[in-house]
């Protein structure tokens, strides 16, 4: 019994000092913007920050745990933020509550995506390895490109959709919310640090609870031995299928809440550059490690800020950090060091 | 024979997409690492051609082989200095640090070259008319380069030793190693190969878009990475085959359905390809043993 | 014998990869309660056996019946569901999950809250975990692994991953337990440890077990009837001393 209970607090340790962390630093950064002090350049960051921290945890759940590479996690993104934009356009003037509509956008941005992501992982985990990883890079591009040639208007009539070209002709009053390559125009900006805040908490508490459930230990079942899980019983295909649409519906969420941030935003904003960005957040933060991810992505997504004062060397030098990073966290010497600590460590609080 | 003409030109962009799946595929098949700064590698090449041809005038031969010397010690130095560290790391480690590689190239370019778009200077102009088809020499040569390439290269890795050393290190590089074979020396040639391979499709790429700047290498980058793997990642005739196809549809995607939209139906040929053939057109099937 | 229960029946089970007849013509009846030895030289077709048991691979001729049900539209999953439970002989664990989630896994099936359950910590999730946290320490113990309950499975010495695959089949409730060389790599003292633990989880859970092994002391130890197999044919079928004293088992091990 003694035994059962100090697993569960292993189990739940890193959960609490995650929530502890972020809570901190939302505290932290409340009061410090309150005393004034904070650049306008790193305020500005802060509802950024929290979207990446959320597409990352997303990502986190399909690269750590469920071991599949993702390539297009900002196609998810744009998704959910397009969608977001459409339904904030259209229930502006119904539900006056920017905090209701916000809500509302970012479920509707997480539902959409969470519906791609589950059409897409039809043929998507039919693959595996690199052929799975270019795959998602595709969808990302398709998504991009259909996004990039999409025009919605809104008028007392309803919602307009075309295609290719702007054949909208809509009435008086009407609005343009997707204008093709232009992306998302006219948006009414209802993002706040604390709706990110929120979204992060949540997040973590679907994934956290999730992953110590019995879908969690079936997700990470079938990364680690596919043909064994299948043979204690465990359904492979639908239980990637899981971490898939949870990790773009996540990913969705982000967008949305990426989205309320701006009045304009293209789709080429979720390029695959972004997708790249948010899976080196994942895997320098630690694959399955939320706490890690949080981390690395408010430390990476700041990082060319604070180097502003090497100007134009910043990005140059950001290259340099993640390739150092990479290696000397791969290199063995690093490796026994810090096993040989956590062991200490673990002696210790043991 | 205007589709015929379209199928020219798809022909022509598929060479250059398949000239530099080839690195990629080498480099897949040797290190198994995605090198995501193989495109930029492409851009150090373009730079190097547009300043020897266009800014000190001189000869465009001379311009091609400065670009494929630069290239192919800037491919061997990149291997030794950010791959090599990490040959028994994740895959996912290497990745991320391909990706750092990527960034690095590209805003060296920004710093030492300028974000402005260079136009690349014409250097063979002309077409060869054949009735009322007409194609320009440049496309030929670009066909004609790769069909060469791949020539050339499958007798390499065929018939000499140093071939069927990278054969055996593909297969299997513990074994390889106690057969003799130098690895580090084979991982070498081959990036060397690879990124001699990407300054000459650099070159037959800003000869046909002639726009020369810091991020140019990353779409034909992407391309070449779907190619590569649309024909069976690893392997060199599906590199080649890939390239192709890809050209080929992409430019009569542009000619006959939309040119905004020749992006995604590249991609979503491929995702259907991969559907059906789930390891590429000639990729190898691995069963796995229970 | 015939009186007990037939747990599984196997007739002219066979399967061809590519032109080539890995296993053919394999009749195989194993009772309630039975130990059960499926031996032969490398390459008999013993695994793939095994393979055709878990529908890992789809037979090309034959019938399983397992306590009578037919097996021919199975799957993996839903043969494991049916009572099917398996190691592997190249073992595969989870290894990245403690060894106590390894078993846990085993209890997917059994284990009834549903993914909203789980999310919002209903107590449902509670009372599920917790019986699962004591089923899975309770296999643990009777397989020797308690101590190793909060170690990652593949930092586990050898012996002891073999013995997690054990109870992570057992874990999912199986009517017929398949061990693919349960003893392999293991010295004289371990095996008869391992020979007692099979003896007592067959006991414990009244299972029936068919097990692959070269160890013929395990084999003859504990086995009460044996199948040998030869080139995917069945070569002699009986007890323990019967097989040993049968000539074409003798040619078919130490060639002629």
């Amino acid at each position: 019994m003694k035994l059962l209970k100090s697993l569960l607090n292993q189990r739940t340790r890193s959960r609490t000092v995650t929530f502890a962390l972020v809570i901190a630093a939302y505290i932290g950064v409340t009061v410090f913007k309150a005393s004034g002090n904070m650049t306008r350049m790193v305020s500005s960051l802060l509802v950024p920050v929290c979207c990446y921290i959320v597409a990352a945890i997303g990502l986190n759940l399909n690269v750590g745990f469920s071991g599949e590479l993702n390539l297009g996690q900002a196609g998810f993104m744009s998704v959910g933020g397009f969608t977001a934009a459409i339904v904030n356009g259209l229930t502006l003037s119904m539900i006056p509550n920017d905090i209701i509509r916000l809500i509302l956008c970012i479920i509707a941005g997480a539902i959409m995506a969470g519906f791609v992501g589950w059409l897409i992982s039809i043929p998507v985990l039919k693959l595996e390895g690199d052929y799975l990883a270019i795959v998602t890079l595709a969808f990302g591009q398709i998504i991009m490109s259909l996004l990039n040639n999409l025009y919605v208007g809104v008028d007392k009539a309803g919602v307009h959709f075309a295609f290719m070209t702007n054949t909208l002709s809509l009435q008086e009053g009407g609005k343009m919310i997707v204008s093709g390559p232009m992306g998302v125009t006219g948006n009414t900006m209802i993002s706040s640090f604390t709706a990110g805040f929120v979204l992060i908490l949540v997040s973590l508490f679907i994934v956290f609870n999730l992953m110590y459930s019995k879908e969690g230990r079936a997700i990470q079942a079938c990364r680690d031995n596919k043909i064994a899980a299948e043979t204690v019983g465990i359904r492979v295909s639908s239980t990637k299928t899981l971490a898939f649409v949870l990790s773009s519906a996540l990913g969705g969420a982000a967008g949305a809440l990426y989205m309320m941030n701006y009045s304009s935003v293209a789709a080429t904003k979720f390029d695959f550059n972004t997708s790249i960005l948010i899976l080196v957040y994942v895997v320098l933060g630690g694959l399955g490690n939320m706490t890690g991810t949080v981390i690395a992505t408010t430390v990476l997504v700041m990082l060319p800020e604070m180097l502003r004062f090497l100007s134009s060397y910043r990005m140059l030098v950001y290259a340099i950090v993640l390739i150092v990073m990479m290696i000397i966290t791969n290199n063995e010497k690093v490796l026994s060091a810090t096993e040989s600590f956590r062991r200490k460590m673990k002696k210790k609080g043991a | 024979m205007a589709f015929l003409s379209y199928l020219i030109g798809g022909l022509g962009l598929g060479s250059v997409y398949a000239i530099i799946a080839l690195g990629y595929s080498m480099v897949y098949g040797i290190a198994k690492m995605l090198n995501f700064a193989h495109g930029d590698v492409i851009m150090v090449g373009a730079f190097m051609a547009y300043f020897a041809i266009s800014k000190y005038h001189l000869p465009v031969l001379v311009g091609v082989v400065l670009a494929v010397v630069v290239c192919t010690i800037l491919g061997v130095v990149i291997e030794r200095l950010a791959y090599k560290p990490l040959r028994h790391a994740s895959s996912l480690s290497v990745l991320i640090t391909a990706i750092g590689v990527s960034y690095f190239l590209q805003n060296s370019a920004m710093l030492l070259w300028g974000t402005d778009t260079k136009i690349f200077p014409t250097v063979l102009s002309g077409s060869l008319t054949v009735g009322s088809l007409s194609v320009p020499y440049l496309t030929l040569i670009t066909i004609l380069t790769c069909i060469v390439i791949m020539i050339v290269l499958t007798l390499f890795i065929n018939r000499t030793k140093t071939g069927r050393a990278m054969r055996a290190c593909s297969e299997d590089k513990g074994a390889a190693a106690l057969m003799g074979i130098n690895v580090n020396r084979i991982i070498s040639i081959t990036f060397a190969i690879g990124s001699g391979l990407a300054a000459i499709a650099s070159i037959l790429l800003v000869a046909t878009y002639p726009s020369v700047y810091p991020t140019l290498g990353s779409m034909p980058g992407i391309k070449a990475f779907t190619a590569a793997v649309f024909g069976g990642i690893g392997s060199i005739p599906g590199a080649f085959l890939g390239g192709l196809v890809l050209g080929v549809v992409e430019n009569l995607s542009r000619a006959y359905i939309s040119t905004q939209l020749s992006d995604a139906i590249v991609f979503m040929v491929l995702i259907v390809v991969l559907l059906i053939k789930p390891t590429g057109l000639l990729g190898k099937k691995v069963n796995v043993k229970v | 014998m015939e009186n007990r229960e037939k747990v599984l029946e196997v007739r002219g089970l066979g399967i061809d990869f590519g032109g080539l007849t890995a296993v053919n013509d394999l009749d195989l009846d194993i009772y309630q309660g039975e130990i059960y030895g499926l031996i032969g030289p490398n390459g008999a077709g013993k695994t793939t056996v095994f393979n055709m048991l878990t529908k890992v691979y789809q037979p090309s001729r034959g019938t399983i019946r397992l306590c009578g049900q037919d097996m021919a539209k199975l799957n993996p999953v839903t043969a494991n569901i049916a009572g099917v439970a398996r190691t592997f002989q190249n073992i595969r664990l989870f290894n990245k999950l403690t060894v106590l989630d390894n078993v846990k896994t085993g209890m997917h099936n059994s284990i009834s809250y549903g993914k909203l359950a789980a999310v919002l910590r209903l107590p449902s999730y509670y009372k599920a975990e917790k019986e699962a946290d004591e089923k899975a320490m309770e296999l643990l113990t009777i397989l020797g692994l308690d101590q190793y309950a909060d170690t990652e499975a593949g930092n586990l010495p050898y012996g002891a991953q073999r013995r997690l695959e054990i109870a992570r089949a057992l874990a999912t409730n199986p009517k017929l337990l398949l061990l693919d060389e349960p003893a392999a790599g293991m010295n004289p003292q371990e095996t008869e440890e391992l020979m007692a633990m099979i003896r007592k989880v067959r006991d414990y859970f009244k299972i029936s077990v068919l097990l692959i092994e070269h160890d013929m002391k395990l084999v003859m130890g504990i086995c009460e009837r044996i199948t040998v197999l030869n080139f995917g044919q069945l070569l002699a079928q009986g007890l323990p001393a019967e097989i040993q004293s049968n000539k074409e088992v003798i040619k078919a091990y130490i060639g002629e």
